[in-house]
């Protein structure tokens, strides 16, 4: 059983080992600003993190992770490029299973370069791999950004497509909208009824609240204009279907998805980017041979991964979460930079989930 | 030592439950003066009537503090986590039927289903700055439903009471209500989602999982629900 001590111990070991590839140390406060955290994540956060209540500053969380902390200490000091590494406790309600702790230290390493890329996503992986080679563990990886390409080649009208982007974290939604889209389901029978009157706002009740009557009238024209748009093709609801189920060894997947792109043009860069990722994490000595690759693979996380996507996971028979997850969150710099982002990728390690699988073993 | 049930303390739901006992044969009442929240139960031996507010059945459920409780399935829902591996629902009881649904102004002609819904969120947030405002005081109900149906960009604000105010004074764009016939949200200009159906709760009869009882509090319990089920 882990003892605390010994997960400290060992979460030094491994950022020294971090540290020891040109990391710098650094740290973030316990208590984060509730606002910050509800803006990228919605709601949903208050499922996972504690909240707390300062008198001056309003509502605090304690700590759900750190990068989001890290990514705001390197946008408003750091230069590029630049490596982080961090340890310490964070914080996590645990409605679904009481017996998962609420507390844990994590070890994590960021990277905050654009030189390359596909170098950087290797390094992070393969160093949380060199971490774990003394326990079992089956790699699992993916890359968001090749459906997010797909969808952003999608022949269909701009409102569509971000629609479907701002939801590619949501796969029921997303393939909601998705059907909706393609002719697949039906107009609900109300916004027919609705686009059927000549001047809907004529019949309009009274107004209530700060939603106005412009914002309603835009709406209605965005549905008038979304309903005369051509539907999206078959065709191309098939190859989303198919991009969707890729699920091989990474050769097989980067072969897979390559054949995509002869039909889907707007993946082949991001599938250059695997090609390039997986020379580089064969470089680094992983056995990308039987890499597995997952192509929906991180749609259901927190929605800040926009690229590479890894976890490292126990046998399922334990019953653990992941050991080491990570991921590239490039869009995230950009919000939270204030408009100006950088690429980055990072990922960490739990030290105390490497000790109860050492047990096991 | 006997078995404990909680009963709602006071009003149509103390008074729906005395009834629904008494004719299943076993009699609760308050003992003593109408302020007092001791009880008694006539018709069957082992079990000790507590009498407690609504709201803090759940809660009291969950400890074991109380083995048998009577409250609305959507308080159950909304202050225990992972509420049916703390609790099992013995019987559903029949009244205090109200449902949890999700309510915009009527004059959003444009909003009939959660996808209009999140949709309107995407929208507003663009232009006002910040999340579309749903009050509530049924926190994790909603937002595990708004998760489930995957709507975004949305905020909840604690509202309760007089929740369907709320937009009138400009404090939110949208309520997470309970309402049994729609009227009062009618008569304040709103209009329930077609599928924005959160929860239908009724009076139920719960009984706590925590699984120290004695051989006679089981005894007892097996009695219990043999009359109540007759």
């Amino acid at each position: 059983m882990d003892t605390g001590q010994d997960s400290w111990a060992r979460a030094r070991r491994y950022q020294s080992v971090i540290a020891g590839q040109g990391a710098v140390v650094t740290d973030a406060d316990y208590l984060q600003s509730a606002g910050t955290l509800l803006d990228l994540y919605g709601e949903d956060i208050r499922a996972r993190a504690f909240t707390t209540h300062d008198p001056v500053r309003g509502e605090q969380m304690l700590r759900p992770d750190f990068t989001v902390p890290i990514v705001q200490q390197h946008m408003a000091h750091g230069a590029e490029p630049a490596r982080y590494t961090y340890m310490g406790k964070v914080f996590r309600k645990q409605e679904k299973d009481e017996n998962r702790p609420t507390e844990f230290v994590q070890v994590g390493y960021e990277i905050f370069d654009g030189a390359n890329p596909a170098a950087a996503d290797a390094e992070v992986f393969a160093t949380l791999a060199g971490l774990l080679s003394d326990v079992e563990v089956t790699a699992a990886t993916g890359d968001i950004g090749v459906l997010r390409a797909a969808v952003e080649g999608l022949k269909t009208t701009k409102r569509r497509r971000a629609a479907l982007l701002r939801h590619l974290w949501r796969p029921r939604r997303f393939k909601a909208l998705l059907d909706r889209y393609g002719g697949r389901s039906d107009m609900p029978a109300a916004r027919a009824a609705l686009l059927a009157q000549d001047d809907p706002m004529a019949q309009m009740p009274p107004l209530l609240g700060l939603r106005t009557q412009a914002e309603i009238a835009e709406r209605i024209e965005v549905l008038r204009e979304d309903a005369a748009a051509e539907p999206i093709s078959a065709v191309e609801l098939d190859l989303i279907d198919t991009l969707l189920k890729v699920r091989e060894t990474a050769p097989n997947a980067l072969v897979a998805l390559r054949d995509l792109s002869v039909d889907l043009p707007s993946i082949a860069p991001a599938v250059d980017g695997i090609a390039r990722r997986l020379d580089a994490l064969a470089a680094r000595g992983i056995a990308v041979d039987t890499l597995p690759f997952e192509a929906s693979y991180g749609r259901t996380s927190m929605e800040y991964y926009d690229g590479f996507v890894f976890g490292f996971s126990a046998d399922p028979r334990l019953n653990l979460p992941p050991l080491a997850t990570g991921g590239r969150y490039d869009a995230l710099t950009t919000v939270l930079g204030g408009g100006v982002g950088v690429p980055a990728v990072g990922g960490v390690i739990r030290p105390d989930l490497v000790a109860a699988v050492e047990a096991a073993q | 030592m006997s078995l404990k049930l909680g009963v709602p303390s006071k009003g149509r739901l103390m008074e729906k439950t005395f009834q629904w006992f008494a004719d299943r044969g076993v009699t609760l009442r308050k003992s003593g003066s109408d302020r007092e929240y001791a009880g008694a139960v006539d018709g069957i031996d082992g079990v000790e009537l507590v009498l407690l507010s609504a709201g803090e059945i759940p809660r009291e459920l969950e400890t074991g503090r109380i083995h048998l409780g009577v409250t609305g399935s959507d308080l159950v829902r909304e202050r225990l986590s992972a509420w049916d591996q703390q609790v099992d629902e013995v019987a559903r009881m029949g009244f205090g039927g109200a449902d949890l649904i999700i309510a915009v102004p009527q004059a959003w002609i444009d909003v009939e289903t959660l996808d209009d819904l999140d949709a309107v969120a995407a929208a507003f947030r663009a232009h006002h700055g910040f999340r579309l405002r749903i009050a509530t005081k049924y926190h994790r109900l909603v937002r595990e439903f708004l998760r489930d149906n995957g709507v975004a960009d949305y905020q909840l604000i604690d509202s309760q009471g007089a929740t369907e105010g709320t937009i009138r004074n400009g404090t939110a764009e949208a309520v997470a209500d309970i309402t049994s016939t729609g009227e009062t949200l009618r008569a304040n200009g709103l209009k329930i989602l077609s599928d924005g159906m959160i929860h239908s709760s009724q009076a139920t009869l719960f009984r706590g999982r925590r699984r120290n009882w004695t051989d006679a509090q089981r005894a007892t319990f097996k009695a219990l629900v043999a009359k109540l089920t007759a």
